[in-house]
């Protein structure tokens, strides 16, 4: 075939395009990926109960504080990353800030207590809980988040996968937050922030199988 | 006036949906993009006719994913993103080493052009039969015979964004095709 006659084909009758529309079907995504993912922790792990005291609510704050950090950060990038050439204007290396802020407080939190609490510091009551659900209710709003990255054009696979995983581990843990009743810093810093981690390490290796076009 | 911001005038009214424009973008890319893959694909022992193949695989993507480019920035990166990912993909098909494609400075894919065009490998008619009969209606009348998207889409007995969805996706898969086709 002659590149002439494909280029009269391609150009012929062009519709305009809508350039923005790939981020908003992203943004979409993490939204509903976010709502289902609430309503999988109501209804099925339910609410904790002490959500009327002051403590609790201190608590749950300070989770969001980290997990809603990373998906306001892994969501910034992955909307650059979406676009062909995307990788080379964005560097994601800021996505980190949250998990070391997180280790300090731990680390800081750990030094200030005898060495006999540490141990219920860091495993809390529910650690095999919270290393199961989080990665399991994160692939709701991961499936949410490829089907729209999909239809966008990632040259970086590997890191828009990792990214999108990143996301969804951080919308995952934003939910269970309301559900979980191990408060204490150390045990966040390692158990949301591990899934978090195991989340975004999924989405690298699924990221080159399911994001080709 | 620099070639990147003659290329980013001509997408922006490309994509505002001036023909005229797209049609002088795509002249002006497929020697750059021809260019590009023959240094890497003749240098390695191939044929002009599979770059050429490989442009117009290339063409055809940049025609179908033009909706991915940011018109904040600049235009050069976004194609050289495309043209790397599609050479690697090729690569990848024909079995061949991918670790000869180093990530570059994305303005050398504007260093050089080339204008001898040789008819690549495929045959469009028979790319086109084998997409599902109104798919290949819709490409056929709104794209080879000039109707407008109203009058084909009376003739396939669909609405007008079905005819535009259906256009779409044939160029998509046509792409696909040719990269299934194009021979080491």
């Amino acid at each position: 075939m002659k590149t002439n006659e494909l280029i009269s084909m391609l150009s012929s009758q062009v519709d305009p395009v809508d350039t923005r529309e790939v981020v908003r079907n992203v943004r979409i995504a993490i939204l509903v990926g976010a709502a289902v993912s609430l309503l999988a922790v109501v209804f099925v792990l339910g609410v904790r109960t002490d959500l009327n005291e002051i403590h609790a609510q201190n608590f749950v704050f300070a989770k969001l504080a980290f997990s809603l950090s990373v998906v306001i950060l892994a969501s910034h990038y992955l909307v650059k990353y979406i676009r062909p050439g995307g990788e080379f204007r964005a560097r994601f290396a800021l996505t980190v800030l949250p998990f070391l802020a997180a280790m300090v407080v731990a680390a800081i939190n750990l030094a200030a207590a005898p060495r006999s609490h540490w141990e219920t510091m860091v495993f809390g009551s529910y650690w095999l809980e919270c290393l199961i659900a989080i990665p399991t209710v994160a692939i709701l709003p991961f499936v949410a988040i490829m089907w729209a990255v999909r239809l966008a054009a990632p040259t970086d696979l590997l890191r828009t996968g990792a990214l999108a995983g990143l996301v969804a581990g951080g919308v995952s843990a934003t939910a269970y937050a309301l559900h979980c009743m191990d408060d204490l810093l150390p045990f966040v810093a390692l158990w949301y922030g591990g899934t978090i981690v195991l989340c975004t390490i999924a989405g690298a290796a699924l990221g080159p199988r399911l994001l080709r076009w | 006036m620099t070639k990147e911001s003659d290329l980013k005038e001509l997408m922006a009214a490309s994509l505002l949906g001036d023909s005229i424009a797209h049609r002088s973008l795509l002249t002006v890319l497929s020697g750059y993009l021809r260019s590009y893959y023959k240094s890497k694909l003749v240098r390695a022992g191939r044929t002009a006719e599979e770059a050429e193949d490989l442009m117009q695989e290339a063409l055809i993507v940049i025609h179908t994913q033009r909706h991915t480019y940011d018109p904040e920035q600049p235009l050069t990166p976004w194609l050289y993103a495309i043209a790397r990912y599609k050479l690697i993909d090729h690569l990848r098909r024909t079995r061949a080493s991918t670790a000869s494609v180093p990530l570059e400075n994305a303005e050398n894919i504007l260093a050089s052009d080339d204008s001898v065009a040789t008819e690549s490998q495929f045959d469009l008619t028979r790319l086109l039969e084998r997409l599902p009969e109104r798919m290949r209606l819709s490409v056929q009348y709104v794209k080879l015979d000039g109707l407008s998207v109203a009058e084909a889409a009376d003739r396939c007995g669909i609405s007008k964004s079905a005819v535009k969805v259906n256009v779409h996706r044939g160029l998509k898969i046509l792409a696909a095709s040719i990269a299934r086709e194009t021979k080491a």
